[in-house]
């Protein structure tokens, strides 16, 4: 792999960039791979990356149905923090989030991890209850945060509505400053491009339409473009279409498809320099480096595959956002859009084997995944090489549904993006 | 100053009406009738922006919203500016203020023209993911500076002045665009009856034909459109709506259109037609800004036309560059001629139209122009790509003494901040390489034309991907999703006869599926005459003699400063999908969303791969299909309507004794009243003691009250709730505890038998809308054969809230309801009259101590308070908030559901497994999942009580707690509740604890910022453990 630098960029300036290397192959896929995952998202793309690079399983295949990155992780906002209620989530967020402050460098790509601080914000007293609980647990756990009263939250973000007669004031907020954004194709395609250099092969434009499985114990996949190929392990990381490769498989996942959307606004001059979240007003915003507001929208209550979602929740948002920035009335609205987030009944991911032996899924990441990506990656990718899954993901075994051990984020962190 | 570039023969502007603005602090005078972009290049301002990446010199290419550059801050004063507003967009209106939004510190000498000029080169697409990582702290600085540099306009720096509205509507067939294929359309439909809505991005309706030549029905464009909008303003049937721009395409065919309201008030010349205007006159002071139109078509007939592509050669965004079309345009509307030496380059004969136009005014224009001294306008060469084109226009061009340049194409424009020449040479067929002679040609305005793109944007809002016409060489509408139907050039044709026909045949046959049927006539054609055309070329990137990747740069997408090198460079890197080319080189990601370049970019990246066009296929197009503020969207949602505040009947009383206010799910409710000097703790204290020992009055009329009806009510509630229903007597009340499916407590509350079929449910303040849908969820998807009906009437009751022991001694005072301890026992409730009002009492107590709900008719729920109140004074009645109700509660180890619970929590945990009727035939929900194995191992948080060792000191609500101070990451529970009681004389406070059940008596720890302090586990009741007070 040729490594990127700004001397390298001098160089091929010289050149015309002319001559600048391929970031991945096209390749046809072999026959037989070790592993197959299924899903060219952030989080499949990881999991290879990480298996090529720690465990040295690089006889490797992802199959993704359209375009790298083209599924959640190349439509979210791009929200990073890992300041979530309960050990295991934290533990797991948190290991992402160390990941994500060398991920640069480790790929040789910048992912443009941008540590610009996440405040959640607080508008009433059970807010602020919730909002204590879980900094005193993040701080116990080792996770940076402060809780902030309104008005070190305005020092912080000078343009927010922090007046006293807003309909839910602001009465405080938790901080978490090593939080931020990321540019996410950046993410897909430095994953991508570090596996692939590494050996994995990227098949794109190649959906699986079935699996090869033989006394419950899975051999291969389906594909309309190359027929069967087979693999000792078949990992699925499919985000919003992982219930239909289940049913594939023969079983049923605890997972429910919805619309979700976001928006951004045509870009201005960069007036907030810090990501602001809000459950009770349930706005959520940052403005990107080309000055674009980027807002995430409430999730459609409907299921559905079409990534698009419904008018009124696109209403409901920019309400939300004008409550919080009265100042943005007059910026115009540029693009929405939608994905499909596979959201669970606890609000957390599922890591871990199936009915089906050799068969793994990674999903259930719903609203909030994006943040995971490395950390998912690294832990997905040490259980499938290993005989056993990795410890910080063994709380999200799928048997947590019968056993009764679910880990619900919902109260304390509300819609995680 | 002189409007250099103003002809006469506008057909918008109002020569006798001179308005005044200001570009860049600098007053110009335009004609009322122009946008801004017309009224500037009146005045000869070439340049209005420096681009994004390189910092170049932009001007004006378009004259609609498929403009890129010429976005500007509008604006007179803070409150009022609006970011990125286009030129092309904006109707000049007196006094009107802008400035451009790049270039520092000045658009002449602009720095990121500089450095785009000096380190231009070192900016390929996605330069940044490959530098800027070394080393790792630095990301922070780089990021600080190209935050510097971000950004177009700004957003104000107060809030928004205006107001914005939403209407809706319903008709039977929804027309967008109103060019000649919408007009005639609306024209047939309307004849059937149908009702119809047309509306049109532009203030004046007519589209195309505003600024066309053709003849229709014998008449000239302008006659005939006059007629035709005077034919539709006298059916009552038809609505349009002009300035009105269908932004978003919805499901169900549901259409998000936003209107410009204050453009219409500004004095605008308007085509004379009706306008909505629901809010008032056109005078009335509070006129929308903007409205949003909501409409529910039962037909769409997109009828969009099409969008002229420039060719994409070296330097191609110098000033001076601009869509053949847009010169027509400018000329026949707004009377003006942007330049004096045009060239114009095309791929086919409608380019054409934009030399006739040029040259005619040029010769109209020639007395004038040398009165004055100026250089006559003229038309210097045609430069045609095609080797031997032949047709009628080319020949009018011709004999009009102008040189037509065939087979070769313009390779380059020369200039600095305008286009001074251009560069001329012979390409072969396909146009992939330049094969003769390069000429150069002095020329300062460069029209170019590459062909016509069908405006799909909407049609792709439903989901169908464009595909490629390969004979039109477009893109047209794909499958459709939609009852939707299209007509005129967004279907690729372009010849005005057929665009016609096809608007008649499309509006009979969305009238006829809307349930109208009528046969077309020969009159309800238009006929246009038939204008020969020699077939255009799919051409898109002309050659240069270098490389793509050496020649000077080739502009595909002007707002983002994507290069054809870029894209072609992209494919190169492995970049194939157009998404990911899209993503790569943010083609299209502008505020234009690429209107002008994608389809060359499509071209670019196809050639590049060795496919066609059709393979390597589009992006899709997103709502909006052109920006609309956040305002507008958000409509009246905002301010003291974002969320309406819930008050009750009871509200004005409790300002006036200056209670503080907590917000309650929407309501707002008393949190305590402080008496002059109190401080909150005292008022606390004074409150509780008063309920503990004589009586307290509390509004608890936000209480969630459902009425619930039918033959199965029993059955319903013993399947919702954990515990037993079916036998509860009329004339009792139940507490009831309600699970979701995981086994987890999501609501609790008092429910009360008022007949065998007829229930009162209460649920909490803030869990009311919640529940009621929760009810009709498994009412509606799981339980179709229970006869049950809910009905939410939290509103229609007021409640008032006595306790205290004092409560029997005043009510009695005030009712016919002998509330004697045997007559009226706990648990119960009756029907009767206090003070004289119809009320139902129900004895149930959240404070432990005896307690009478009393609910009457909202209406009368003040007078019933006043009236407690009054009567209370002889038992020193004292009103308290919900912050002295939660520690009551607490004292008494009653749990809030929402803040001793966080949807983890069963009954058991509660220590309330009393509330799990396990013998029901049923089943309820929540027993499922709450006998899963974890549900009932060993290590679940449970419910407790904890003494702080210091008595004073409050344990901090959230506060973690550990046994061992030493191993802080290891929680065992957190603190939920914690409050000072009065009554006790101490902190207390309730709090999950990990087998707390089996831990009583011993030592807790809360690891502080600073500190750990202590706490003793105890049961979490700390107050009358039987129960007796609120028995009495
Ligand atoms: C609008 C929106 C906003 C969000 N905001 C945030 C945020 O701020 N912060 C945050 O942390 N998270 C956020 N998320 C969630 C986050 O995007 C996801 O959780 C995360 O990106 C999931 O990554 P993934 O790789 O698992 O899934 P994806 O990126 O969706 O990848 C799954 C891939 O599988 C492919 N695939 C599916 N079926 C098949 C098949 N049969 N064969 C082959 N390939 C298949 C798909 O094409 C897709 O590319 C948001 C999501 C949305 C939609």
């Amino acid at each position: 792999m040729e490594r990127y630098s700004g001397f390298g960029l001098i160089k091929h300036a010289i050149r015309h960039h002319e001559n600048w290397q391929r970031a991945w192959r096209n390749p046809a896929p072999k026959k037989q791979y070790d592993i197959i995952i299924v899903g060219g998202g952030g989080h499949g793309l990881a999991t290879a990356y990480y298996l090529a690079k720690e465990f040295g399983v690089t006889n490797v295949a992802v199959m993704e149905k359209g375009y790298l990155g083209g599924g959640n992780t190349g439509r979210n906002t791009t929200i990073v923090r890992s300041n979530y209620l309960w050990n295991e989530s934290a533990h797991l967020y948190e290991h992402a989030l160390q990941l994500w402050e060398g991920l640069s460098r480790d790929l040789n790509y910048n992912v443009m991890f941008s540590q610009r601080g996440v405040l959640n914000l607080g508008h009433t007293l059970q807010d602020m209850r919730d909002i204590r609980r879980r900094v005193n647990a993040n701080r116990l756990n080792g996770i940076d945060g402060e809780v902030l009263d309104s008005t070190q939250v305005q020092k912080l973000v000078p343009i927010l509505n922090c007046s006293e007669k807003s309909r839910y004031p602001v009465l405080g907020a938790s901080w978490q400053p090593r939080g931020g954004v990321a540019r996410h194709d950046a993410v897909a395609w430095g994953f991508a491009r570090a596996a692939d250099s590494l050996g994995v092969d990227l098949i794109q434009e190649c959906e699986v339409t079935g699996f090869e499985i033989e006394d419950s114990r899975v051999r291969g996949v389906k594909t309309r473009r190359y027929g069967s190929i087979g693999a000792r392990k078949v990992a699925c990381v499919a985000a919003g279409n992982s219930g239909l490769l289940a049913n594939l498989a023969g079983f049923e996942l605890p997972i429910e498809s919805h619309p979700l959307q976001a928006l951004v606004s045509e870009p201005i001059k960069p007036v907030l320099h810090r990501v602001v979240m809000s459950n009770q007003v349930h706005g959520y915003i940052s403005q990107s480096n080309k000055g674009d507001l980027v807002i995430g929208a409430g999730i459609d209550s409907y299921n559905g595959y079409g990534q698009r979602g419904s008018y009124p929740k696109i209403e409901q948002a920019l309400a939300a956002i004008i409550e919080l920035f009265p100042i943005f009335s007059r910026v115009p609205m540029n693009r929405q859009w939608g994905g499909t987030v596979d959201t669970t009944p606890d609000a957390c991911p599922i890591i871990g084997e199936s009915p089906v032996t050799n068969l793994f899924f990674n999903c259930g990441w719903g609203t909030g995944g994006f943040k995971a990506t490395p950390g998912s990656g690294q832990v997905f990718a040490a259980s499938l090489a290993g005989d056993e899954m990795h410890p910080l993901a063994k709380p999200f075994c799928l048997t947590r549904f019968y056993s009764g051990a679910l880990i619900d984020e919902h109260g304390a962190a509300g819609v995680a993006h | 100053m002189k409007q250099v570039n103003r002809i006469v023969g506008g057909r918008c502007v109002d020569y006798d009406a001179e308005i005044g603005f200001t570009f860049n602090g600098k007053s110009y005078q335009g004609l009322r009738g122009d946008t801004l972009a017309s009224a500037l290049l009146a005045n000869g301002v070439d340049v209005l922006a420096r681009s994004f990446k390189y910092g170049r010199p932009r001007g004006i290419i378009a004259a609609g919203v498929e403009e890129p550059n010429a976005i500007l801050q509008v604006g007179a004063t803070e409150a009022t500016q609006v970011p990125n507003v286009r030129a092309t967009q904006q109707i000049l209106y007196a006094g009107l203020v802008c400035r451009s939004t790049s270039g520092s510190p000045s658009l002449r000498w602009s720095l990121t023209g500089l450095v785009g000029r000096l380190f231009g080169r070192l900016m390929p697409p996605g330069f940044y993911y490959k530098t800027f990582m070394f080393p790792g702290f630095m990301w922070r600085f780089y990021e600080y500076v190209m935050r510097r540099v971000a950004g177009l306009g700004k957003a104000p720096t107060v809030k928004d002045p205006d107001i914005y509205d939403h209407l809706n509507h319903h008709c039977d067939l929804l027309i967008i665009g109103a060019g000649p294929a919408g007009l005639t359309a609306a024209r047939v439909a309307g004849k059937s009856g149908a009702r119809v809505v047309i509306l049109d991005e532009q203030a004046q309706l007519g589209g195309c034909l505003l600024h066309m030549n053709n003849r229709i029905d014998g008449l000239p464009p302008a006659t005939w459109l006059a007629q035709t909008l005077e034919q539709l303003t006298g059916l009552d049937n038809v609505l349009m709506l002009p300035g009105t721009a269908a932004v978003g395409y919805h499901d169900h065919n549901f259409i998000v259109a936003h209107e410009i309201v204050a453009h219409k008030t500004s004095g605008h010349k308007m085509a004379g037609h009706k306008i909505v205007n629901h809010a008032g006159r056109d005078d009335s002071p509070r006129l929308p800004r903007e409205r949003i139109h909501k409409i529910r078509a039962a037909q769409v007939i997109l009828a969009t036309g099409a969008q002229e592509r420039p060719l994409v050669f070296s330097n191609n965004d110098l000033p001076g560059c601009i869509q053949a079309s847009a010169t027509s345009v400018y000329i026949h509307r707004y009377g003006v001629l942007p330049g004096r030496r045009l060239v114009l380059m095309t791929t086919n004969d409608h380019g054409y139209q934009a030399a006739l136009d040029w040259h005619a005014a040029g010769v109209a224009g020639q007395e004038s122009d040398e009165k004055r001294g100026r250089a006559r306008r003229q038309v210097v060469a045609v430069v045609d790509a095609r080797p031997q084109a032949d047709s009628p226009l080319i020949q009018a061009i011709r004999s009009a003494g102008i040189r037509v340049i065939s087979g070769s194409a313009v390779i380059e424009a020369i200039g600095k901040r305008r286009v001074r020449g251009v560069k001329i040479a012979a390409i072969d067929s396909l146009g992939g390489s330049v094969t003769g002679k390069v000429e150069t040609i002095s020329c300062d305005t460069l029209a170019s034309s590459g062909g016509w793109s069908p405006v799909v944007h909407l049609s792709c809002h439903t989901g169908s991907k464009p595909i490629w016409h390969d004979e039109y060489g477009c893109f047209v509408p794909g499958e459709t999703i939609q009852a939707q139907h299209c007509a005129g050039a967004i279907t690729g044709v372009m010849t005005l006869g057929s665009v016609l026909a096809q608007g008649a045949e499309s509006g009979r046959v969305a009238a006829l599926a809307a349930g109208f049927s009528l046969s077309l006539s020969d009159d309800d054609i238009p006929q246009a005459e038939a204008i020969e055309e020699a077939p255009g070329i799919q051409l898109f990137h002309l050659p240069h003699i270098k490389s793509t990747s050496r020649a000077p740069k080739q502009f595909v997408d002007f707002q983002l400063d994507v290069s054809a090198a870029d894209i072609e460079l992209a494919a190169r890197e492995g970049f194939e999908s157009i998404e990911h080319v899209k993503r790569y080189t943010a083609l299209g990601f502008g505020t234009d969303q690429g209107k002008l370049g994608n389809v060359a970019g499509v071209a670019i990246t196809a050639r590049v791969l060795g496919k066609s066009i059709a393979e390597t296929g589009t992006t899709m197009f997103r709502p909006n299909y052109t920006p609309i503020s956040f305002g507008s969207v958000v409509g009246r949602d905002c301010g003291e309507l974002f969320d309406p505040v819930r008050y009750t009947a009871i509200q004005s009383w409790h300002e006036q004794q200056g209670a503080k206010f907590e917000n309650v799910g929407q309501w707002k409710r008393p949190w305590y009243y402080p008496r002059p000097g109190e401080s909150m703790q005292d008022s606390l204290n004074r409150e509780c003691l008063a309920v503990r020992q004589q009586v307290g009055i509390l509004d608890a009329s936000t209480l969630g009250k459902i009425d619930i009806q039918g033959p199965d009510v029993r059955e319903f509630l013993n399947r919702i709730y954990t515990n037993a229903w079916l036998k509860l007597p009329v004339g009792q009340c139940r507490y009831g505890l309600m699970c979701g499916e995981d086994g987890m407590v999501i609501d609790d509350g008092v429910t009360a038998a008022l007949g065998d079929n007829h229930f009162l449910m209460h649920t909490t303040t803030g869990g009311a809308a919640q529940i009621l849908e929760w009810l009709e969820l498994w009412h509606q998807t799981e339980w179709q054969e229970l006869r049950v009906y809910f009905n939410s009437v939290t509103d229609q009751w007021n409640t008032a809230t006595l306790s205290g022991p004092k409560s029997r001694d005043l009510l009695q005072g005030l009712t016919d309801i002998d509330l004697s301890g045997e007559a009226f026992p706990f648990m119960h409730w009756r029907v009767g009259r206090v003070a004289g009002i119809p009320a139902r009492v129900f004895r149930v107590s959240f404070t432990g101590e005896l307690s009478y709900e009393i609910n009457v008719q909202a209406n009368y729920g003040l007078r019933l308070w006043q009236m407690l109140v009054s009567h209370g004074e002889q038992y020193e009645i004292t009103p308290y908030g919900t912050e002295t109700m939660h520690i009551l509660r607490a004292e008494k180890g009653f749990v809030i559901v929402g803040q001793d619970t966080d949807g983890s929590v069963t009954p058991d945990d509660l220590g309330m497994g009393w509330a799990l009727s396990k013998q029901k035939r049923f089943s309820f929900i929540g027993k499922r999942g709450m006998a899963r194995g974890d549900c009932q191992s060993r290590g679940r948080k449970q419910l407790v009580g904890l003494l702080p060792v210091d008595p004073e000191y409050l344990l901090s609500e959230g506060s973690q707690l550990v046994c061992d101070p030493a191993q802080i990451a290891n929680m065992v529970g957190h603190v939920t509740s914690s409050y000072y009681s009065a009554t006790l004389g101490r902190c207390f406070a309730l709090a999950l604890v990990k087998d707390g059940h089996r831990r009583m008596g011993e030592t807790i720890y809360s690891p502080g910022v600073k500190s750990v302090s202590r706490a003793t586990i105890c049961e979490p009741v700390f107050y009358d453990p039987e129960g007796e007070r609120q028995n009495v």
